[in-house]
Protein backbone atom coordinates (compact mmCIF):
# COMPACT_ATOMS: atom_id res chain seq x y z
CA UNK A 1 0.00 0.00 0.00
CA UNK A 2 2.93 2.10 0.50
CA UNK A 3 3.73 1.77 -2.97
CA UNK A 4 0.70 3.18 -4.52
CA UNK A 5 1.10 6.29 -1.97
CA UNK A 6 4.48 6.58 -3.66
CA UNK A 7 3.18 6.72 -7.53
CA UNK A 8 0.51 8.20 -6.75
CA UNK A 9 2.68 11.47 -5.39
CA UNK A 10 4.22 11.59 -9.23
CA UNK A 11 2.86 14.28 -11.52
CA UNK A 12 0.78 13.64 -13.88
CA UNK A 13 -0.92 10.57 -12.08
CA UNK A 14 -4.58 11.22 -10.76
CA UNK A 15 -5.14 7.45 -9.17
CA UNK A 16 -3.66 3.90 -8.09
CA UNK A 17 -4.45 1.13 -7.23
CA UNK A 18 -2.51 -2.02 -5.74
CA UNK A 19 -4.99 -5.04 -4.95
CA UNK A 20 -4.12 -8.88 -4.94
CA UNK A 21 -6.20 -10.14 -7.68
CA UNK A 22 -8.53 -11.96 -5.65
CA UNK A 23 -12.19 -12.68 -7.47
CA UNK A 24 -13.94 -10.21 -4.95
CA UNK A 25 -10.91 -7.42 -5.74
CA UNK A 26 -11.48 -8.15 -9.67
CA UNK A 27 -15.28 -7.37 -9.34
CA UNK A 28 -14.24 -4.28 -7.06
CA UNK A 29 -11.81 -2.51 -10.26
CA UNK A 30 -14.33 -4.01 -12.55
CA UNK A 31 -16.62 -1.61 -10.73
CA UNK A 32 -14.51 0.87 -9.75
CA UNK A 33 -13.88 1.18 -13.84
CA UNK A 34 -9.61 0.48 -13.04
CA UNK A 35 -9.86 -2.67 -15.27
CA UNK A 36 -12.25 -4.07 -17.65
CA UNK A 37 -13.70 -7.63 -18.56
CA UNK A 38 -10.50 -8.76 -20.71
CA UNK A 39 -7.92 -7.14 -18.29
CA UNK A 40 -8.80 -9.15 -15.55
CA UNK A 41 -6.28 -12.41 -15.53
CA UNK A 42 -4.69 -12.11 -12.41
CA UNK A 43 -4.97 -14.73 -9.87
CA UNK A 44 -5.44 -14.16 -5.89
CA UNK A 45 -1.47 -14.70 -5.79
CA UNK A 46 -0.99 -11.90 -8.00
CA UNK A 47 -0.29 -8.34 -7.20
CA UNK A 48 -2.47 -6.09 -9.81
CA UNK A 49 -1.46 -1.95 -9.98
CA UNK A 50 -3.71 -0.08 -11.51
CA UNK A 51 -2.93 3.23 -12.84
CA UNK A 52 -5.12 6.43 -14.13
CA UNK A 53 -3.07 9.07 -15.47
CA UNK A 54 -3.09 12.12 -17.81
CA UNK A 55 -1.64 10.04 -20.49
CA UNK A 56 -0.94 6.43 -21.42
CA UNK A 57 3.21 7.20 -21.32
CA UNK A 58 2.99 8.60 -17.79
CA UNK A 59 0.72 5.71 -16.69
CA UNK A 60 3.15 3.21 -18.12
CA UNK A 61 6.05 5.10 -16.86
CA UNK A 62 4.12 5.23 -13.04
CA UNK A 63 3.42 1.14 -13.47
CA UNK A 64 7.83 1.02 -14.17
CA UNK A 65 8.65 2.38 -11.20
CA UNK A 66 6.18 0.70 -9.61
CA UNK A 67 8.06 -2.51 -10.17
CA UNK A 68 11.48 -1.16 -9.24
CA UNK A 69 10.04 -0.21 -5.77
CA UNK A 70 8.61 -3.53 -5.60
CA UNK A 71 12.03 -5.30 -6.51
CA UNK A 72 13.94 -3.16 -4.56
CA UNK A 73 11.42 -3.41 -1.46
CA UNK A 74 11.79 -7.20 -1.83
CA UNK A 75 16.13 -7.35 -2.18
CA UNK A 76 15.92 -5.56 1.35
CA UNK A 77 13.68 -7.94 3.40
CA UNK A 78 15.08 -11.68 2.85
CA UNK A 79 16.65 -13.35 5.72
CA UNK A 80 14.03 -13.88 8.09
CA UNK A 81 14.61 -17.85 9.17
CA UNK A 82 11.92 -18.20 11.79
CA UNK A 83 10.06 -21.15 11.07
CA UNK A 84 6.55 -21.01 9.91
CA UNK A 85 4.14 -23.58 8.87
CA UNK A 86 2.42 -23.15 5.54
CA UNK A 87 -1.27 -24.39 7.08
CA UNK A 88 -3.11 -24.31 10.54
CA UNK A 89 -2.69 -27.90 10.52
CA UNK A 90 1.31 -27.43 10.84
CA UNK A 91 1.13 -24.73 13.30
CA UNK A 92 -1.00 -26.19 15.97
CA UNK A 93 1.45 -29.37 15.74
CA UNK A 94 4.27 -26.67 16.19
CA UNK A 95 2.11 -24.76 18.68
CA UNK A 96 -0.15 -27.27 20.22
CA UNK A 97 -1.22 -24.62 23.14
CA UNK A 98 -2.60 -22.29 20.91
CA UNK A 99 -5.97 -20.59 22.37
CA UNK A 100 -7.16 -18.19 19.20
CA UNK A 101 -6.42 -18.31 15.38
CA UNK A 102 -6.31 -14.88 13.66
CA UNK A 103 -7.24 -14.47 10.60
CA UNK A 104 -7.11 -11.68 7.64
CA UNK A 105 -6.68 -13.75 4.89
CA UNK A 106 -9.18 -12.54 1.46
CA UNK A 107 -12.62 -12.80 2.68
CA UNK A 108 -13.34 -15.67 -0.30
CA UNK A 109 -11.24 -17.81 1.96
CA UNK A 110 -11.52 -16.76 5.73
CA UNK A 111 -14.75 -18.61 6.63
CA UNK A 112 -13.27 -22.00 5.72
CA UNK A 113 -9.85 -20.83 7.43
CA UNK A 114 -11.81 -20.07 10.34
CA UNK A 115 -14.48 -23.41 10.26
CA UNK A 116 -10.78 -25.06 10.18
CA UNK A 117 -10.14 -23.54 13.31
CA UNK A 118 -12.89 -23.74 15.16
CA UNK A 119 -13.04 -27.55 14.91
CA UNK A 120 -9.66 -27.50 15.94
CA UNK A 121 -10.89 -26.26 18.99
CA UNK A 122 -9.46 -22.63 18.45
CA UNK A 123 -11.72 -19.74 19.39
CA UNK A 124 -11.31 -17.01 16.42
CA UNK A 125 -10.93 -13.33 15.79
CA UNK A 126 -11.74 -12.94 12.09
CA UNK A 127 -10.32 -9.76 10.68
CA UNK A 128 -11.54 -10.37 7.15
CA UNK A 129 -14.52 -8.99 5.34
CA UNK A 130 -16.61 -9.79 2.67
CA UNK A 131 -17.70 -13.17 4.72
CA UNK A 132 -21.38 -14.28 3.84
CA UNK A 133 -23.85 -13.77 6.37
CA UNK A 134 -24.40 -17.62 5.78
CA UNK A 135 -20.82 -18.42 6.19
CA UNK A 136 -21.35 -15.94 9.52
CA UNK A 137 -24.18 -18.21 10.76
CA UNK A 138 -22.45 -21.36 10.50
CA UNK A 139 -19.12 -20.33 12.13
CA UNK A 140 -21.13 -19.05 15.18
CA UNK A 141 -23.08 -21.87 15.24
CA UNK A 142 -20.14 -24.31 15.03
CA UNK A 143 -18.61 -21.89 17.59
CA UNK A 144 -21.28 -22.29 20.24
CA UNK A 145 -21.45 -25.84 20.20
CA UNK A 146 -18.05 -25.53 20.63
CA UNK A 147 -17.70 -23.00 23.31
CA UNK A 148 -15.72 -21.25 21.66
CA UNK A 149 -15.90 -17.23 20.26
CA UNK A 150 -15.60 -16.36 16.99
CA UNK A 151 -15.06 -12.65 16.75
CA UNK A 152 -16.72 -10.97 13.41
CA UNK A 153 -16.19 -11.21 10.66
CA UNK A 154 -14.94 -7.60 9.72
CA UNK A 155 -13.81 -7.44 13.91
CA UNK A 156 -11.47 -4.89 13.90
CA UNK A 157 -10.47 -4.88 17.53
CA UNK A 158 -10.54 -7.25 20.18
CA UNK A 159 -8.95 -7.44 23.99
CA UNK A 160 -8.45 -10.81 25.61
CA UNK A 161 -6.92 -11.71 28.77
CA UNK A 162 -5.26 -7.89 28.53
CA UNK A 163 -3.64 -8.81 24.77
CA UNK A 164 -5.16 -5.98 22.05
CA UNK A 165 -5.60 -7.47 19.12
CA UNK A 166 -5.88 -6.04 15.70
CA UNK A 167 -6.56 -2.27 16.06
CA UNK A 168 -5.95 -1.47 19.61
CA UNK A 169 -5.41 1.23 22.34
CA UNK A 170 -2.77 0.33 24.90
CA UNK A 171 -5.70 0.40 27.72
CA UNK A 172 -4.72 -1.30 31.64
CA UNK A 173 -6.11 -4.76 32.26
CA UNK A 174 -9.08 -4.59 34.00
CA UNK A 175 -12.74 -5.53 35.39
CA UNK A 176 -14.60 -4.37 32.64
CA UNK A 177 -15.89 -6.72 29.68
CA UNK A 178 -17.10 -5.32 26.15
CA UNK A 179 -19.42 -6.72 23.61
CA UNK A 180 -18.85 -4.35 20.45
CA UNK A 181 -19.80 -4.79 17.58
CA UNK A 182 -17.23 -3.68 15.47
CA UNK A 183 -13.61 -1.82 16.00
CA UNK A 184 -13.89 1.82 16.82
CA UNK A 185 -16.71 1.86 19.05
CA UNK A 186 -14.98 -0.51 21.28
CA UNK A 187 -11.62 1.48 20.65
CA UNK A 188 -13.51 4.82 22.43
CA UNK A 189 -15.52 3.52 24.64
CA UNK A 190 -11.73 1.37 26.34
CA UNK A 191 -10.03 4.43 25.88
CA UNK A 192 -11.91 6.76 27.92
CA UNK A 193 -12.08 3.89 30.28
CA UNK A 194 -8.59 4.18 30.30
CA UNK A 195 -8.77 7.38 31.03
CA UNK A 196 -11.17 7.21 33.97
CA UNK A 197 -9.12 4.62 35.36
CA UNK A 198 -10.46 1.78 34.80
CA UNK A 199 -9.43 -1.23 32.89
CA UNK A 200 -10.51 -3.98 30.23
CA UNK A 201 -11.24 -7.67 31.11
CA UNK A 202 -12.39 -8.80 27.66
CA UNK A 203 -13.24 -6.63 25.00
CA UNK A 204 -15.56 -9.30 22.33
CA UNK A 205 -15.95 -8.02 18.97
CA UNK A 206 -18.85 -9.74 17.51
CA UNK A 207 -19.28 -8.03 14.07
CA UNK A 208 -21.15 -5.35 12.74
CA UNK A 209 -24.13 -7.76 11.68
CA UNK A 210 -24.98 -9.86 14.38
CA UNK A 211 -27.68 -8.07 15.88
CA UNK A 212 -28.78 -8.62 12.46
CA UNK A 213 -32.37 -10.77 11.63
CA UNK A 214 -30.34 -13.10 9.75
CA UNK A 215 -27.59 -13.66 12.94
CA UNK A 216 -29.94 -13.31 15.89
CA UNK A 217 -27.20 -11.98 18.02
CA UNK A 218 -26.00 -15.10 18.44
CA UNK A 219 -22.69 -14.26 19.53
CA UNK A 220 -23.37 -11.17 21.54
CA UNK A 221 -25.65 -13.77 23.54
CA UNK A 222 -23.04 -16.29 23.62
CA UNK A 223 -20.12 -13.45 24.46
CA UNK A 224 -22.54 -12.43 27.54
CA UNK A 225 -22.97 -15.94 28.40
CA UNK A 226 -18.25 -15.92 28.60
CA UNK A 227 -17.99 -12.75 30.42
CA UNK A 228 -20.95 -13.90 33.07
CA UNK A 229 -18.49 -16.56 33.90
CA UNK A 230 -15.48 -14.66 34.08
CA UNK A 231 -13.65 -14.35 37.16
CA UNK A 232 -12.53 -10.67 36.22
CA UNK A 233 -15.05 -9.30 34.79
CA UNK A 234 -17.58 -6.97 37.20
CA UNK A 235 -19.61 -5.09 34.71
CA UNK A 236 -20.58 -5.25 31.34
CA UNK A 237 -20.77 -2.52 27.92
CA UNK A 238 -22.71 -3.76 25.14
CA UNK A 239 -21.79 -1.34 22.60
CA UNK A 240 -23.57 -1.31 19.17
CA UNK A 241 -25.75 -0.12 16.35
CA UNK A 242 -29.50 -1.06 17.65
CA UNK A 243 -30.52 -4.65 17.14
CA UNK A 244 -32.94 -5.92 14.66
CA UNK A 245 -36.96 -5.71 16.20
CA UNK A 246 -36.94 -9.04 16.27
CA UNK A 247 -33.14 -9.69 17.44
CA UNK A 248 -34.09 -7.15 20.26
CA UNK A 249 -36.43 -8.89 22.86
CA UNK A 250 -33.82 -12.16 23.21
CA UNK A 251 -31.10 -9.34 24.23
CA UNK A 252 -33.55 -8.03 26.47
CA UNK A 253 -34.45 -11.23 28.11
CA UNK A 254 -30.61 -12.27 27.98
CA UNK A 255 -30.03 -9.02 29.95
CA UNK A 256 -32.88 -9.55 32.62
CA UNK A 257 -31.12 -12.59 33.44
CA UNK A 258 -27.42 -11.43 33.30
CA UNK A 259 -26.55 -10.72 36.89
CA UNK A 260 -23.41 -8.73 36.02
CA UNK A 261 -24.24 -4.82 36.06
CA UNK A 262 -24.38 -3.72 33.05
CA UNK A 263 -24.66 -0.54 30.64
CA UNK A 264 -26.28 -0.70 27.09
CA UNK A 265 -25.21 1.81 24.06
CA UNK A 266 -27.23 1.10 21.11
CA UNK A 267 -26.83 4.08 19.28
CA UNK A 268 -29.80 5.91 17.30
CA UNK A 269 -31.80 3.80 19.64
CA UNK A 270 -33.25 5.42 22.79
CA UNK A 271 -34.31 4.10 25.88
CA UNK A 272 -34.56 5.20 29.65
CA UNK A 273 -31.28 4.01 31.79
CA UNK A 274 -29.53 3.38 28.10
CA UNK A 275 -26.26 5.07 26.83
CA UNK A 276 -27.07 7.78 24.22
CA UNK A 277 -23.14 8.26 22.95
CA UNK A 278 -19.99 6.70 23.27
CA UNK A 279 -18.64 9.05 25.92
CA UNK A 280 -22.22 8.34 28.23
CA UNK A 281 -21.53 4.49 27.72
CA UNK A 282 -17.77 4.73 29.41
CA UNK A 283 -18.66 7.59 31.88
CA UNK A 284 -22.12 5.25 33.07
CA UNK A 285 -19.42 2.09 33.30
CA UNK A 286 -17.13 4.17 35.57
CA UNK A 287 -19.62 5.67 37.63
CA UNK A 288 -21.49 2.37 38.28
CA UNK A 289 -18.36 0.78 39.76
CA UNK A 290 -17.95 3.59 42.37
CA UNK A 291 -21.57 3.10 43.11
CA UNK A 292 -22.47 6.37 41.32
CA UNK A 293 -25.40 7.06 38.83
CA UNK A 294 -24.20 9.24 35.84
CA UNK A 295 -26.27 11.97 34.57
CA UNK A 296 -24.45 13.63 30.98
CA UNK A 297 -24.52 17.25 31.39
CA UNK A 298 -26.10 20.07 29.00
CA UNK A 299 -23.21 19.94 26.26
CA UNK A 300 -24.61 23.84 25.51
CA UNK A 301 -24.85 25.12 28.65
CA UNK A 302 -21.33 24.48 29.55
CA UNK A 303 -19.30 27.81 30.68
CA UNK A 304 -17.05 29.76 27.74
CA UNK A 305 -18.77 27.87 24.55
CA UNK A 306 -20.48 30.08 23.34
CA UNK A 307 -16.99 32.36 23.89
CA UNK A 308 -15.39 30.22 22.52
CA UNK A 309 -17.31 29.75 19.34
CA UNK A 310 -17.41 33.33 18.61
CA UNK A 311 -13.61 33.50 18.56
CA UNK A 312 -13.60 30.70 15.84
CA UNK A 313 -15.37 32.89 14.00
CA UNK A 314 -13.93 36.77 13.74
CA UNK A 315 -17.18 39.50 13.76
CA UNK A 316 -19.37 36.63 14.13
CA UNK A 317 -20.25 36.57 10.29
CA UNK A 318 -21.33 33.29 9.36
CA UNK A 319 -21.10 32.04 5.69
CA UNK A 320 -23.31 29.62 5.42
CA UNK A 321 -21.22 26.56 5.10
CA UNK A 322 -22.37 23.60 6.86
CA UNK A 323 -20.22 20.83 8.20
CA UNK A 324 -17.89 18.27 6.71
CA UNK A 325 -16.89 15.55 8.53
CA UNK A 326 -14.37 13.58 7.20
CA UNK A 327 -13.95 9.81 9.22
CA UNK A 328 -11.69 7.43 9.21
CA UNK A 329 -13.64 5.24 12.48
CA UNK A 330 -17.14 3.78 10.96
CA UNK A 331 -18.74 3.77 14.18
CA UNK A 332 -17.84 7.54 15.17
CA UNK A 333 -18.75 8.22 12.10
CA UNK A 334 -22.32 7.08 12.59
CA UNK A 335 -22.75 8.43 15.88
CA UNK A 336 -21.54 11.68 14.62
CA UNK A 337 -23.83 11.34 11.97
CA UNK A 338 -26.95 10.49 14.52
CA UNK A 339 -25.99 13.70 16.47
CA UNK A 340 -25.55 16.15 13.86
CA UNK A 341 -28.97 14.99 12.18
CA UNK A 342 -30.60 15.37 15.85
CA UNK A 343 -29.18 19.07 16.16
CA UNK A 344 -28.89 20.06 12.22
CA UNK A 345 -32.01 18.15 10.63
CA UNK A 346 -30.60 16.38 7.15
CA UNK A 347 -27.10 15.33 7.04
CA UNK A 348 -26.00 13.59 3.78
CA UNK A 349 -24.18 10.06 4.76
CA UNK A 350 -21.16 9.27 2.29
CA UNK A 351 -22.75 11.22 -0.55
CA UNK A 352 -21.36 14.52 -1.54
CA UNK A 353 -24.31 16.19 -1.68
CA UNK A 354 -25.66 18.43 0.90
CA UNK A 355 -25.05 21.24 3.13
CA UNK A 356 -23.90 18.75 5.69
CA UNK A 357 -22.15 15.73 4.77
CA UNK A 358 -20.48 12.60 6.92
CA UNK A 359 -18.21 10.87 5.12
CA UNK A 360 -16.69 7.46 6.51
CA UNK A 361 -13.61 7.30 4.28
CA UNK A 362 -12.75 3.67 6.01
CA UNK A 363 -15.77 2.47 3.66
CA UNK A 364 -15.52 0.43 1.43
CA UNK A 365 -16.01 2.71 -1.37
CA UNK A 366 -13.71 4.79 -0.18
CA UNK A 367 -10.84 2.43 0.16
CA UNK A 368 -10.83 0.60 -3.28
CA UNK A 369 -7.15 -0.05 -3.68
CA UNK A 370 -6.23 2.48 -1.14
CA UNK A 371 -4.88 1.82 2.58
CA UNK A 372 -7.69 1.93 5.33
CA UNK A 373 -7.50 5.88 6.54
CA UNK A 374 -6.64 4.67 9.63
CA UNK A 375 -3.54 3.30 8.54
CA UNK A 376 -2.38 5.85 5.93
CA UNK A 377 -3.97 9.38 6.93
CA UNK A 378 -3.20 10.79 3.02
CA UNK A 379 -6.72 10.20 1.76
CA UNK A 380 -8.29 12.05 4.39
CA UNK A 381 -5.59 15.03 3.62
CA UNK A 382 -6.58 14.92 0.39
CA UNK A 383 -10.11 15.27 1.39
CA UNK A 384 -9.39 18.07 3.33
CA UNK A 385 -7.77 19.86 0.77
CA UNK A 386 -10.63 19.75 -1.20
CA UNK A 387 -12.82 20.62 1.06
CA UNK A 388 -14.50 24.08 0.03
CA UNK A 389 -17.87 26.07 0.63
CA UNK A 390 -18.26 24.35 4.29
CA UNK A 391 -18.06 26.31 7.71
CA UNK A 392 -16.48 23.53 9.92
CA UNK A 393 -14.88 20.14 9.15
CA UNK A 394 -14.98 17.36 11.61
CA UNK A 395 -12.64 14.69 12.38
CA UNK A 396 -11.98 11.81 14.51
CA UNK A 397 -8.19 10.65 14.68
CA UNK A 398 -7.89 6.67 16.01
CA UNK A 399 -4.74 6.14 17.48
CA UNK A 400 -3.61 2.53 18.78
CA UNK A 401 -1.56 -0.39 17.24
CA UNK A 402 -2.63 -0.83 13.62
CA UNK A 403 -3.17 2.80 13.43
CA UNK A 404 -0.81 5.51 11.46
CA UNK A 405 2.90 6.08 13.01
CA UNK A 406 1.47 10.17 13.35
CA UNK A 407 -1.77 10.54 12.28
CA UNK A 408 -2.26 13.79 13.04
CA UNK A 409 0.85 14.66 10.99
CA UNK A 410 -0.22 14.86 7.57
CA UNK A 411 -3.81 16.26 8.64
CA UNK A 412 -2.13 18.99 10.21
CA UNK A 413 -0.31 20.33 7.01
CA UNK A 414 -3.74 19.77 4.95
CA UNK A 415 -5.22 21.63 7.55
CA UNK A 416 -2.74 24.48 7.73
CA UNK A 417 -2.79 24.57 3.67
CA UNK A 418 -6.60 24.77 3.57
CA UNK A 419 -6.88 27.44 6.25
CA UNK A 420 -4.08 29.55 4.82
CA UNK A 421 -6.57 29.47 1.84
CA UNK A 422 -9.68 30.08 4.23
CA UNK A 423 -9.24 31.50 7.70
CA UNK A 424 -13.20 31.41 7.92
CA UNK A 425 -12.81 27.22 8.05
CA UNK A 426 -13.13 26.13 11.39
CA UNK A 427 -11.72 22.05 12.45
CA UNK A 428 -12.91 20.22 14.98
CA UNK A 429 -11.60 16.80 16.26
CA UNK A 430 -11.48 14.25 18.99
CA UNK A 431 -8.69 11.81 19.63
CA UNK A 432 -9.01 8.43 20.65
CA UNK A 433 -6.34 7.21 22.31
CA UNK A 434 -4.35 6.34 25.77
CA UNK A 435 -1.28 7.71 27.22
CA UNK A 436 0.73 4.55 26.38
CA UNK A 437 -0.16 4.30 22.86
CA UNK A 438 2.60 4.16 20.59
CA UNK A 439 1.82 7.46 18.65
CA UNK A 440 1.56 9.74 22.29
CA UNK A 441 -2.18 10.89 22.71
CA UNK A 442 -0.55 14.46 23.89
CA UNK A 443 1.70 14.61 21.35
CA UNK A 444 -1.10 14.13 18.50
CA UNK A 445 -3.52 16.53 19.99
CA UNK A 446 -0.79 19.09 20.35
CA UNK A 447 -0.01 18.61 16.86
CA UNK A 448 -3.65 19.77 15.97
CA UNK A 449 -4.13 22.13 18.60
CA UNK A 450 -0.63 23.93 16.59
CA UNK A 451 -2.40 23.83 13.31
CA UNK A 452 -5.63 25.50 14.79
CA UNK A 453 -7.99 22.54 15.38
CA UNK A 454 -10.34 22.95 18.25
CA UNK A 455 -9.76 19.24 19.97
CA UNK A 456 -12.76 18.00 22.08
CA UNK A 457 -12.72 14.97 24.43
CA UNK A 458 -14.72 12.94 22.99
CA UNK A 459 -16.69 12.39 19.53
CA UNK A 460 -20.10 13.39 20.52
CA UNK A 461 -18.98 16.60 22.20
CA UNK A 462 -17.10 17.57 18.80
CA UNK A 463 -19.94 16.32 16.68
CA UNK A 464 -21.93 18.87 18.92
CA UNK A 465 -19.08 21.62 18.73
CA UNK A 466 -19.60 21.87 14.95
CA UNK A 467 -23.15 21.68 15.02
CA UNK A 468 -23.14 24.91 17.30
CA UNK A 469 -20.62 26.90 15.19
CA UNK A 470 -22.36 26.64 12.21
CA UNK A 471 -26.08 27.02 14.19
CA UNK A 472 -25.17 29.33 17.12
CA UNK A 473 -28.96 29.19 18.43
CA UNK A 474 -28.10 25.74 20.01
CA UNK A 475 -26.17 28.00 22.52
CA UNK A 476 -29.06 29.85 23.81
CA UNK A 477 -30.46 26.36 24.75
CA UNK A 478 -33.90 26.45 22.20
CA UNK A 479 -32.02 24.19 19.66
CA UNK A 480 -31.11 20.91 21.25
CA UNK B 1 -14.12 -22.03 27.34
CA UNK B 2 -11.57 -22.20 30.38
CA UNK B 3 -8.14 -21.53 28.13
CA UNK B 4 -9.36 -17.91 27.12
CA UNK B 5 -9.85 -16.45 30.77
CA UNK B 6 -7.15 -18.53 32.60
CA UNK B 7 -4.23 -19.67 30.68
CA UNK B 8 -2.30 -16.85 28.71
CA UNK B 9 -2.99 -16.22 24.89
CA UNK B 10 -1.35 -18.27 22.20
CA UNK B 11 -2.23 -17.38 18.96
CA UNK B 12 -1.87 -18.50 15.33
CA UNK B 13 -1.89 -15.94 12.76
CA UNK B 14 -3.45 -16.59 9.01
CA UNK B 15 -2.93 -13.39 7.49
CA UNK B 16 -1.45 -9.93 7.94
CA UNK B 17 1.60 -10.32 9.74
CA UNK B 18 1.58 -6.76 11.45
CA UNK B 19 -0.90 -8.51 14.15
CA UNK B 20 1.39 -11.12 14.80
CA UNK B 21 4.05 -8.07 15.35
CA UNK B 22 1.63 -6.46 17.60
CA UNK B 23 0.62 -9.34 19.84
CA UNK B 24 4.36 -10.18 20.11
CA UNK B 25 4.78 -7.07 21.12
CA UNK B 26 2.89 -7.33 23.92
CA UNK B 27 4.40 -10.70 25.23
CA UNK B 28 1.26 -12.41 23.25
CA UNK B 29 3.18 -16.16 22.16
CA UNK B 30 2.17 -16.21 18.17
CA UNK B 31 3.19 -18.70 15.36
CA UNK B 32 2.66 -17.26 11.65
CA UNK B 33 1.27 -19.18 9.40
CA UNK B 34 2.75 -18.75 5.87
CA UNK B 35 -0.48 -18.80 4.43
CA UNK B 36 -1.22 -18.69 0.42
CA UNK B 37 -4.75 -19.76 -1.34
CA UNK B 38 -5.32 -22.96 -1.00
CA UNK B 39 -5.36 -24.75 -4.38
CA UNK B 40 -3.42 -21.96 -6.41
CA UNK B 41 -6.39 -19.76 -5.87
CA UNK B 42 -8.35 -21.61 -8.35
CA UNK B 43 -12.31 -21.72 -7.35
CA UNK B 44 -12.53 -25.22 -8.76
CA UNK B 45 -10.19 -26.95 -8.04
CA UNK B 46 -11.01 -25.68 -4.44
CA UNK B 47 -14.20 -26.72 -4.39
CA UNK B 48 -12.98 -30.49 -5.15
CA UNK B 49 -11.15 -30.01 -2.23
CA UNK B 50 -13.55 -28.53 0.12
CA UNK B 51 -15.84 -31.81 -1.27
CA UNK B 52 -12.89 -34.24 -0.63
CA UNK B 53 -12.97 -32.93 3.28
CA UNK B 54 -16.87 -33.00 3.50
CA UNK B 55 -16.32 -36.75 2.61
CA UNK B 56 -13.16 -37.35 5.04
CA UNK B 57 -15.78 -36.21 8.03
Amino acid sequence: MRLAREIRRKAGVSEVAALMGTPANQEIMLQAGLADEDGVEAGPNDLVLAVEADSQALAFEAIEEAKTFLTQARAGDGGASDFSPSSLVGALAAAPESSLAMISVPGAYAAKEAMDALRSGLHVFLFSDNVSVDDEVALKREAIERDLLLMGPDCGTAYIGGAGLGFANAVKPGRVGCIAASGTGLQAVASQLDALGEGISHGIGVGGRDLSAEVGGLMTLHALDFLSNDPQTEIVALISKPPDPEVLPRIEEALKSFHKPHVVCFLGAEKPGWAETLEDAGHAVAATLKGETYRPDDFFAQAGLKEKIASLKPGGALDGGGVLGLFSGGTLAHESHLILEGLLGDVSWNEDAGRHRILDLGDDRYTVGRPHPMVDPESRAEAILQAEGFGVVLLDLVLGRGSAQDPAGPLARAIKEARGKDRSLVFVASVVGTADDPQSLEEQVRILEDAGVVVLPSNAQAARFAAAVVRPELLEGDGS
Amino acid sequence: MKDLRRKPLRVVNLGLEIFADELRDQNVSVTQVRWRPPAGGKPHLLEILEKLEELDR
